[in-house]
């Protein structure tokens, strides 16, 4: 076993930026009981507090759906933005280069994301815009009452007995492909893995991708859905045995591992990643192996958990730009407004 | 015969048509993509510092190479310099236009054309100059290669013999125009020079056409409306700019990229005080633009009619969610595609109302360079007062167009980022602050800015139903108090937004509304009104909408009032109608839609044809 915070069951009073528990929560939730969302906002709520982030200084935002209305259920001291269907990763971009010293959290649906905004998820990722991007998917639209949505896998079946005729769009394959430098799949049902997962994405610096199966209790968790709660448990097919040690906790190994059994990544922050191989030849710094991997679970029908691919070395997008170390957003006037003689010398060049 | 010069002092000013100096307008037929552009900017140029008011504008294709092009330049030593109907001198250089170009001219208009297309055999009644531009271009280019590039210099000659263009100020231009290429530069003084020779040598001049040196643009400038506004935004303190390339918009993004670059980079640590990103498409770039402006940046796009229809969605968001914006549309010719390199003012109704439901976005019509500057700077303050999307309106014909103009004056006002709640006014309110509160009765509530450290600042930003703390809700009454707030707060938005001019006097019963670009044209209608006609006008020139009370008591003043509207349905009319339900019946329309700059002679033979003169 690797070490893993996430294995605390009871949380302390308070985390090491002296807050408790109740700032990371959020109003209570109106989803359905029993939805997968809820188990990936309580994932949420203790993962920001135990890594100890000052939720003022957190963004969250979403787009439109189930998913996107979570947000208010999670990080209530954080600044929030429910904004227009799809077009999330637009509005987090934008805040992102208005203030980048800002932790940006979208959390955005299958439809949200794969279908009305396949769009701006692909250029997010291609710009890798520090921003943890959650996709809750459940393969369907919850809210207009159970259609397909375009991660609904063929064959998977609608409540009504509709099979889905079309291929699913993966959105980890997509993300490996694009630029993403963080990309991990994961259930809402495991709650040590999804810990892990997230706890590792707040410790990354650029676009960190989480497909979350999400079941839709009420419209997509019956015998036929490749997205319910049964399906799930029994095709998952996790990559690693994923440890998280936070930069602020002192790093000792437990366990003895044989050479090459275990994945070690060095996180943005000083946090350590240490992924303890269960399919051996699986290298999750390799975009061509992920990719490959990620069309094989799907032409078998298993759904692949884990870090899929991890980069730490490719520049964020605010670097990119190489935007002034004072967030664009708290730049004063003299900062803002060049000065007379500027504007002087323009005007001599257009006389 | 005697031709009738307006002068803008009222006073009718003839002279014999032997011969008609600084007032005439020149026409340029050529092809798209053979390097047209820059002897027409020398010729411009060249013009400007004769000091004789002028004014360059490119009707051109929405093409990269290959279709017809026309650049048409207005001397003008009143300082009329819209463009003119009347084209008083072709330069005819492109085979595919030039017997339909030549047909248009009224009688005693002057032709330079390339010898080979031999169109004096077209006209008798016209002042032919056959020119052999490929033997004169051989001999001052050796490489056949190069020859299609200055051949269009040898024109620039050509004008300045017959016209008496200073050949040192033509030289001037050309080192202007490539000055970082002098091998370039000095085949394009050779090219032109020898077009200058030729015709000196072998032409005789029997036009009437004729440029003087005078004093008519001291202090002044020449630049485009775009890289006016994107000055502006630059020193109004601009610090993301989110968009996506559309004619005729793209270049004042581009401009602001370039100005910031030198402006904006920080001389210490060489990092940017700002974020220019080109975005995937325009639904991207109005969603990066809002939410820059939640998180608290000075942020803008910019587009066209196409661009604005995509942002509908993103616009209501930012309205109902109160973020500010700011959203530059040069105005091109829709529906649709439509003419997409002609201008147009199509846009005023789907901006002011743009996206569903019920909402209102103020806009700022500058209808010069002067005010693209400052209103580009404004709006960026206004925006931030209102937390809401503002339009600042401009057009192909102001945006892309070359217009003399007055240095731009430094901003005397201080940046206003409106209602803004610090750490320490959230502590000082011991956090009972409410993010859609109207704690000061004008509709505008207090914002906090993600990143703001107080514990208690937090609010969740929404499209969706909202009490005044940021809540959600469905509730009857939390809805209608919100969208009766934020109507109280856009009735307010006219204080903040520039006032008409108005010129008036006592015996003008029949009076214009114009708005943006059509102020050149405007102009120049009421003194051809005035000197041929006899015909006195007030004039309204808006620059803001909603409509100040001035515009309204102005039009209640007037029996007929004249809404001059570059688009087919008077979107001008209609928006002032909207306001003004009680005077509407003052309103009458003249609609020019034909995607040209609108010209003075439109507007005077419709005002003539309504009022019997």
């Amino acid at each position: 076993m690797s070490t893993a915070t996430a294995t605390r069951v009871k949380a302390p009073v308070s985390n090491r930026i002296g807050l408790g528990l109740e700032p990371y929560r959020g109003l209570k939730t109106t989803l359905c009981a029993g939805c997968g969302h809820n188990s990936i906002s309580e994932r949420i709520v203790e993962c920001f507090f135990e890594m100890g982030i000052d939720p003022t200084q957190v963004i969250k935002l979403s787009g439109i759906g189930c998913s996107s209305k979570s947000p208010a259920y999670f990080l209530s001291m954080s600044h929030g933005f429910n904004s227009v269907h799809g077009r999330m990763p637009a509005v987090a971009t934008g805040a992102v280069l208005a203030n980048k010293q800002l932790m940006a959290l979208g959390v955005s649906g299958d439809g949200d994301t794969a279908s009305i905004g396949l769009g701006q998820f692909v250029h997010m990722m291609r710009r890798n815009v520090p921003v943890i991007y959650i996709i809750e998917d459940n393969g369907c639209y919850g809210l207009t009452k159970g259609q397909f949505s375009a991660t609904a896998n063929l064959g998977s079946t609608a409540k009504s007995g509709i099979a889905n005729e079309l291929p699913p769009i993966d959105t980890c394959g997509l993300a490996v492909q694009l630029g993403a430098t963080f990309v991990a799949r994961s259930f809402s049902g495991d709650k040590k893995q999804l810990q892990s997962i997230i706890k590792a994405a707040l410790a990354h610096r650029g676009t960190a991708v989480l497909d979350v199966v999400s079941p839709c209790v009420t419209f997509n968790d019956h015998v036929g859905s490749t997205k319910s709660y049964k399906y799930v448990r029994e095709n998952k097919v996790p990559l690693q045995s994923i440890g998280f040690v936070p930069h602020f906790e002192e790093i000792h190994l437990q366990g003895e591992f044989a050479p090459g059994t275990v994945y070690e990544v060095e996180m943005h922050d000083g946090s350590m990643l240490r992924l303890e191989k269960l399919e051996e030849d699986y290298d999750p710094t390799s975009r061509l192996k992920a990719l490959d991997r990620i069309e094989l679970a799907t032409e078998e029908g298993q759904i692949l958990t884990g870090v899929l691919y991890v980069s730490t070395d490719q520049p964020s997008f605010t670097e990119i730009l190489n935007l002034d170390d004072v967030p664009l957003a708290q730049l004063g006037q003299d900062r803002l407004r060049p000065p007379k003689s500027a504007l002087d010398t323009v005007m001599e060049e257009l006389a | 015969m005697q031709a009738v010069n307006a002068s803008p002092s009222g006073e009718p000013v003839t002279v014999p048509e032997l011969e008609v100096v600084n007032d005439f307008s020149i026409h340029v037929a050529t092809v798209n993509g053979s390097g047209s552009q820059s002897s027409n900017l020398v010729l411009l140029r060249a013009l400007f510092e004769m000091g004789i008011p002028v004014s360059g504008k490119n009707l051109f294709p929405s093409n990269i190479a290959g279709l017809p092009t026309w650049y048409t330049i207005r001397a003008n030593k009143f300082g009329f310099t819209g463009r003119k109907k009347e084209v008083d001198f072709l330069v005819a250089m492109n085979a595919q236009t030039a017997h339909e170009d030549v047909q248009a001219l009224e009688p005693g208009r002057a032709v330079v054309y390339d010898e080979p297309l031999g169109l004096d055999a077209l006209r008798d009644d016209l002042c032919f100059y056959p020119v052999p531009f490929d033997p004169i271009t051989a001999a001052v280019c050796p490489q056949p290669k190069l020859r299609k590039l200055v051949r269009n210099m040898v024109y620039d000659g050509v004008l300045a013999a017959l016209l008496d263009i200073e050949m040192e100020e033509i030289r001037k231009g050309i080192e202007r125009q490539f000055s970082t290429k002098p091998k370039a530069a000095e085949l394009n003084w050779n090219a032109a020079q020898a077009g200058f020779d030729w015709t000196r040598q072998n032409l005789v001049k029997r036009d009437p056409y004729r440029l003087t040196r005078m004093d008519g643009n001291k202090g002044k400038i020449i630049v485009e409306g775009n890289a006016a506004a994107a000055l502006g935004a630059v020193f109004g303190g601009v610090s993301v700019i989110t968009w996506y390339p559309i004619t005729p918009s793209s270049s004042l993004a581009e401009a602001a990229q370039g100005y910031l670059n030198r402006f904006r980079t920080d001389e210490s640590t060489g990092k940017a005080t700002f974020a220019v990103v080109q975005a995937e498409d325009e639904l991207a770039s109005i969603g990066m633009a809002i939410g820059a402006g939640w998180a608290g940046a000075r942020a803008m796009t910019t587009t066209a009619g196409p661009g604005v229809s995509l942002m509908s969605e993103f616009v209501g968001l930012a309205h109902f969610a109160e973020i500010p914006v700011v959203l530059i549309d040069v105005q091109r010719m829709g529906p649709s595609t439509g003419l997409p390199t002609r201008t147009s003012q199509g846009d005023f109704l789907s901006a002011a109302t743009l996206s569903h439901g019920d909402t209102f976005h103020p806009m700022l019509i500058p209808a010069t360079p002067e005010e693209c500057f400052e209103f580009g700077a404004k709006a960026f303050d206004v925006a931030e007062r209102l937390q809401a999307p503002v339009f600042l309106m401009l057009d192909l014909d102001l945006g892309m167009n070359y217009w003399t103009a007055n240095k731009f004056d430094y901003p005397d006002w201080d940046i206003d980022r409106g209602k803004v709640l610090s750490e320490q006014d959230v502590e000082r309110l011991q956090g009972d602050w409410g993010r859609y509160r109207d704690v000061d009765g004008d509709g505008i509530a207090y914002r906090t800015i993600p990143g703001n450290r107080h514990p208690q600042a937090a609010y969740f930003a929404r499209g969706t139903g909202h009490d005044e703390d940021a809540n959600y809700s469905e509730r009857e009454d939390d809805w209608i108090r919100n969208m009766d707030r934020i109507q109280k707060k856009m009735a307010g938005a006219r204080k903040w937004l520039p006032e008409p001019v108005i010129e008036d006097g006592p015996k003008a019963r029949v009076a214009l509304v114009a708005a943006g670009t059509s102020h050149e044209a405007v102009r120049e209608a009421r003194s051809q009104l005035r000197l041929e006609y006899g015909f006195e006008t007030a004039y309204c020139r808006v620059r803001g909408w909603p409509f100040s009370h001035a515009t309204e008591e102005f039009i209640a003043d007037h029996d007929h009032v004249y809404v001059v509207d570059q688009n087919r349905d008077g979107q001008l009319r209609t928006l002032l109608r909207r306001q003004f339900p009680a005077i509407h019946d003052h309103l009458r329309s003249v609609c020019y839609y034909g995607g040209m700059p609108l010209d003075a002679r439109t507007i005077t033979d419709a005002i003539v044809e309504r009022e019997g003169l």
